[in-house]
């Protein structure tokens, strides 16, 4: 439900659904895409502290986006 | 400037060539077919006299004062109803039609009170000018007989009033109603010398159907309709040509002033948006610019719980820069941000951007156009290639099937519902696909064939199923599709799958697969489809994924890059295109270009001095998020009330509460303001200079009637904060501004206070490959290059109904307020909707014990609030609507912070709820407190 869930965590979940229709690479590669165009730096510190922290609460995709845009060479703009 | 009067040529313009040759006295002139004798000659310079005629409607040949005679043709025909005709030869002045006229003044100012001196349309009353041009110098009848002089005004109206004993019967009032502003409030009631102009069935304006959009005062040829303002201050004596700040239609009005005061509001004949047409806000509602509430002196504290102190612009300015600095030193220059608001400028948003992201040194800069229509600008982007509307609003003049979504016309953006119901009148077809049954659904002369009356949050399905009906029944315009677009493939597999069939999806949406297959064949088959939207649309936790829906459809149909089609979102606000194309998105520089670009950056880096971050910054609700977290300490809140118009209100303050420093500019203490630590009196439209661009990219002049009230532009104030924050920022003139911005911005490459006094308006893009702008976009290409289809699956929200809150609230706009209300609250406006109400079915009524005026408590999982019932059929079982033009309602209460997956877009238009009795009719003044108030979070 809206204001349990932290926000960057609810909300990388909601991107990833609307991307399901693409294989789940292609889709995570093209959910951290949006993640690194719209998301500022520390939201996308705190979407690395979740993951680090159990990455507890995300879809599989969610989670995969996750991880790419928390890499040092994240995912290019697009 | 003196008073500017646009020439009245008597009947309207007819398209096409000029081919017809007519002599007028002996001046030769060639017109359209089907041109009136009156118009060419007005055409020829020659003005026939005239009472029932104005162009802006068509003729009526009643009052006989335009006779002419005309060479080989018997008697005198009214120059009004004769068209033209090859080799004519027309006298507008003869012996015979002199006398005849004198003859008609003559009757007509038998029944009329002479009383030119103190009347009030003294100087602008076109009986009265008749009667000179006429040579009138007697009347020979008295007034012993039957008369009309006694008739009783009737002063219901706040903002006019209606004189029948000056009225001449001419029907151009009743005539007005109906053919431009669509209403047919009025009729003429009796016969012969009983005949009499009434509202409504013998009502007074205030009980009638009349909607005050002033196009009866605007016709009235004497004082018989006349504005109050008038009546009470006398005759304007000049003209100022701007543009309204209420919608996103952008109507442009002549301000017309006594010194240098605002007498009234008259719309402007030849405003690209409006072509001389006014709703209730634009023409009448602007009272609030003088309202006793404006703050005119800048005023600060330490906390949120101490009183205001009034302080000089120095002190105010100096205090601004320093906490901010202040902030920025103990927590990091990305600690501060600010938030633009589409009720200002270009100029000023892209100062205020231009302040973030080069005083501030960061890209914490958002637009209120977050919580409208930031899934507009990022749906059409991507399918499109950009963040705008496809057509120019005359456009829908050609359109054979009109499809609405999620909009209400004719009470959000009145004067564009207008030209609307005037296609629809001529034979267009209608689609309505709303929750709630809107007045365009049935109106005079007007019937939707096909309601599709969704469930509210299934705009996505509903799309997906128009689109099935067209792939699977062979509707796709495969030369449109195979020539502009791409990744149709595999869109229309998608499309094709049986779960998005309308049969499939009826048990989602609610809509019968029979009626959602008709509407589709009946877009898809037009040879115009034109699809309008609003927040209906948007404000959604799917709303981006539905503009893209929106627009697959339009391309798989054809229905893009000519006049007559497209896809067109209906701005709330009236700069909500400019603020957004300004580069007030944390993403984006002007233009919709992303910050990573760094070629872009560079060119504002070279102009501006500083390096940009490539990093974009927080968003509205990502500055909450971030504030109630601590990362987030000072905000610069410009010209927006985010503590009534945002969601979750709870949410909000809580942010508001944690931050250090909070500043407002606005015209009044807002809501926002009670946690503003620093408030910085702003200027209203009529002290603006600058431009505004509404929602078909029109960018249009706004200009200063009057001197700001506070002593300083709100451009100058931002500058100022800049330049006291060490990043010195100064222009001479608003001028400047948008020279600043044509320079960085291709689109706007061509746009300069010049070129548009020299054109009226221009629409964008213009540049060198269209120096007087694009009317229509994507006309032999899309702006991306090809047109790409985006497969649009259908979520449900996560927003649901439960036992505990088994209804769904959704929200709008009334016709007479204006968003949060600060403005039309403050005008006569108050007496059409003195409070927000809620709209409850019959049935969800009854059950509950509630009767039509109860006042109910309504809670949702995040809030609670109270509100007056209003029994209503509009909306289906088990959905509920309200405004929030009242802040004592606190509609945003009650709404929670879901949001649009692409954007954060607020889900406003989604809200499980329960509805309770508080306190029957009559028993409200027991209590009254009804405050808005949040409610723990479960």
């Amino acid at each position: 439900m809206a204001g349990t869930v932290p926000a960057e965590r609810r909300m990388v979940n909601e991107i990833a659904v609307a991307f399901q229709h693409l294989p789940e690479t292609e889709a995570a590669e093209a959910v951290a895409r949006h993640i690194r165009s719209f998301w500022d730096p520390r939201m996308r510190a705190r979407l690395a502290e979740f993951v680090a922290s159990g990455a507890e609460g995300f879809n599989p995709v969610a989670l995969a986006a996750a991880r790419i845009v928390t890499r040092p060479d994240g995912a290019a703009v697009g | 400037m003196s008073l500017l009067k646009e020439p009245d040529f008597g009947t309207p313009e007819r398209p096409g060539e000029a081919t017809v040759s007519v002599d007028v006295d002996g001046l030769s002139v060639a017109v359209p077919e089907g041109t009136s004798v009156m118009r060419a000659a007005a055409l020829a310079g020659v003005d026939i006299p005239k009472l029932c005629a104005t162009d802006s409607l068509e003729a009526f040949g009643s009052c006989r004062l335009c006779v002419v005679e005309i060479d080989g043709r018997r008697g005198t025909p009214a120059s009004c109803t004769t068209p033209v005709a090859d080799g004519m030869r027309v006298r507008t002045q003869t012996p015979k039609v002199a006398k005849l006229r004198q003859g008609v003044m003559e009757l007509y100012l038998s029944d009329h009170p002479l009383d030119c001196l103190t009347c009030p349309a003294n100087g602008d009353c076109e009986l009265q000018d008749m009667a000179g041009v006429v040579g009138l110098r007697q009347v020979r009848y008295g007034y012993e007989g039957e008369n009309h002089l006694d008739a009783e005004t009737d002063r219901s109206n706040p903002y006019f009033d209606f004189d029948p004993s000056k009225c001449i019967v001419c029907s151009r009032c009743v005539r007005a109603c109906g053919e431009v502003q669509g209403t047919f409030a009025l009729t003429i009631e009796g016969r012969g010398f009983d005949s009499k102009v009434s509202p409504g069935a013998g009502e007074l304006f205030m009980d009638s159907e009349c909607v005050s959009c002033g196009a009866c005062v605007q016709a009235c040829p004497t004082s018989t309709l006349q504005e109050r303002s008038v009546v009470e201050l006398g005759m304007p004596t000049r003209s100022v040509v701007t543009t309204c700040a209420y919608c996103g239609v952008g109507c442009s009005f002549k301000a017309e002033m006594r010194g240098d005061e605002l007498v009234r509001m008259v719309p402007y004949k030849d405003g690209g948006a409006n072509e001389g047409h006014s709703c209730v806000k634009g023409r009448f509602a602007f009272g609030y610019a003088s309202h006793p509430d404006r703050i005119l002196k800048p005023m600060v504290r330490d906390r949120i719980t101490d009183p205001w102190r009034e302080v000089g612009w120095d002190e105010a300015i100096s205090t601004v820069a320093t906490r901010m600095r202040g902030l920025q030193e103990r927590y990091g220059p990305g600690s501060i941000g600010a938030i633009s608001s589409s009720r200002c400028t270009n100029e000023e948003v892209f100062v205020v951007q231009k302040m973030v992201r080069a005083a501030f040194g960061n890209n914490n800069i958002d637009t209120c156009a977050r919580v409208c229509h930031s899934p507009t600008g990022y749906g059409l982007k991507q399918t499109f290639g950009e963040s705008a509307g496809t057509q120019d609003f005359r456009s829908v003049a050609q359109a054979d099937v009109i499809m609405v979504i999620g909009a209400n016309p004719t009470d959000g953006h009145p004067v564009f519902a207008s030209r609307m119901k005037r296609r629809l009148r001529e034979g267009a077809r209608l689609v309505v696909i709303d929750p709630r049954r809107i007045d365009l659904v049935r109106s005079p002369h007007i019937e939707a064939a096909h309601h599709l009356q969704l469930r509210p949050s299934t705009n996505v399905a509903v799309v997906n199923a128009m689109a099935h009906v067209v792939v699977t029944e062979g509707l796709v315009d495969r030369e449109f599709v195979d020539a502009r677009c791409e990744g149709f493939e595999e869109w229309e597999e998608f499309v094709a799958r049986p779960e998005n069939s309308p049969e499939a999806t009826e048990s989602v949406t609610g809509v019968p697969a029979g009626e959602l297959r008709a509407a589709a064949r009946l877009y898809a088959e037009a040879p115009n489809g034109a699809i309008y939207y609003g927040l209906g649309v948007t404000e959604h936790s799917q709303g981006s994924t539905m503009v893209m829906g929106m627009a697959n459809l339009a391309m798989a149909c054809g229905n893009l890059g000519r006049d007559g089609v497209g896809v067109n979102p209906l701005r709330g606000q009236n700069n909500v295109q400019g603020s957004c194309d300004m580069g007030s998105f944390p993403h984006e520089l002007t233009g919709y270009r992303h910050v990573s670009d760094d070629a872009v950056r560079t060119v504002f880096e070279e102009l501006w001095g500083r390096t940009l971050l490539s990093e974009p910054g927080l968003r509205i609700p990502n500055m909450f998020d971030a504030a109630i977290d601590g990362t987030f300490r000072g905000l610069f809140v410009h010209g927006e009330d985010i503590a009534q118009s945002d969601p979750n209100l709870q949410h909000v303050t809580a942010a508001l509460e944690s931050m250090e420093l909070v500043v407002v500019q606005d015209l009044f203490l807002n809501e926002t303001a009670k946690f503003a630590h620093v408030f910085l009196p702003g200027a209203s439209f009529l002290e603006k200079d600058g431009t505004f661009t509404n929602a078909e990219r029109r960018v249009n002049r706004v200009r200063s009637v009057m001197r700001p009230k506070a002593g300083k532009h709100e451009w100058e104030i931002v500058c100022d904060i800049a330049t006291a924050m060490g990043y010195p920022m100064s222009y001479d003139h608003p001028g400047q501004i948008m020279d600043e911005i044509a320079q960085v911005t291709p689109t706007f490459r061509g746009i300069s206070f010049e070129t548009l006094d020299k054109h009226g308006s221009i629409q964008w893009p213009c540049n060198e490959d269209a120096p007087e702008g694009t009317p229509t976009m994507h006309v032999d290409s899309f702006v991306r290059g090809k047109g790409r289809f985006v497969v649009t699956n259908y979520l449900p929200t996560n927003e649901r109904t439960t036992s505990r809150f088994p209804l769904v609230l959704t929200t709008g706009r009334i016709l007479s307020q204006y968003n949060v209300g600060a403005q039309t609250r403050r005008t006569g406006n108050v007496a059409w909707h003195p409070e927000d109400l809620l709209e409850l079915h019959p049935h969800d009524a009854e059950v509950r014990g509630v009767q039509d005026g109860d006042e109910v408590t309504l809670a949702s999982r995040v809030g609670k609030t109270t509100l007056r019932a209003q029994i209503s059929d509009r909306m289906p079982p088990g959905v509920v609507y309200t405004t929030f033009h009242h802040p004592v309602t606190g509609a945003n209460v009650v709404t929670t912070e879901n949001s649009d997956w692409a954007t954060n877009c607020p889900e406003y238009k989604v809200t499980a709820v329960q509805v309770g009795l508080a306190h029957p009719l009559g028993a409200r003044d027991a209590d009254p407190v009804r405050e808005g108030r949040p409610v723990g979070v479960e």
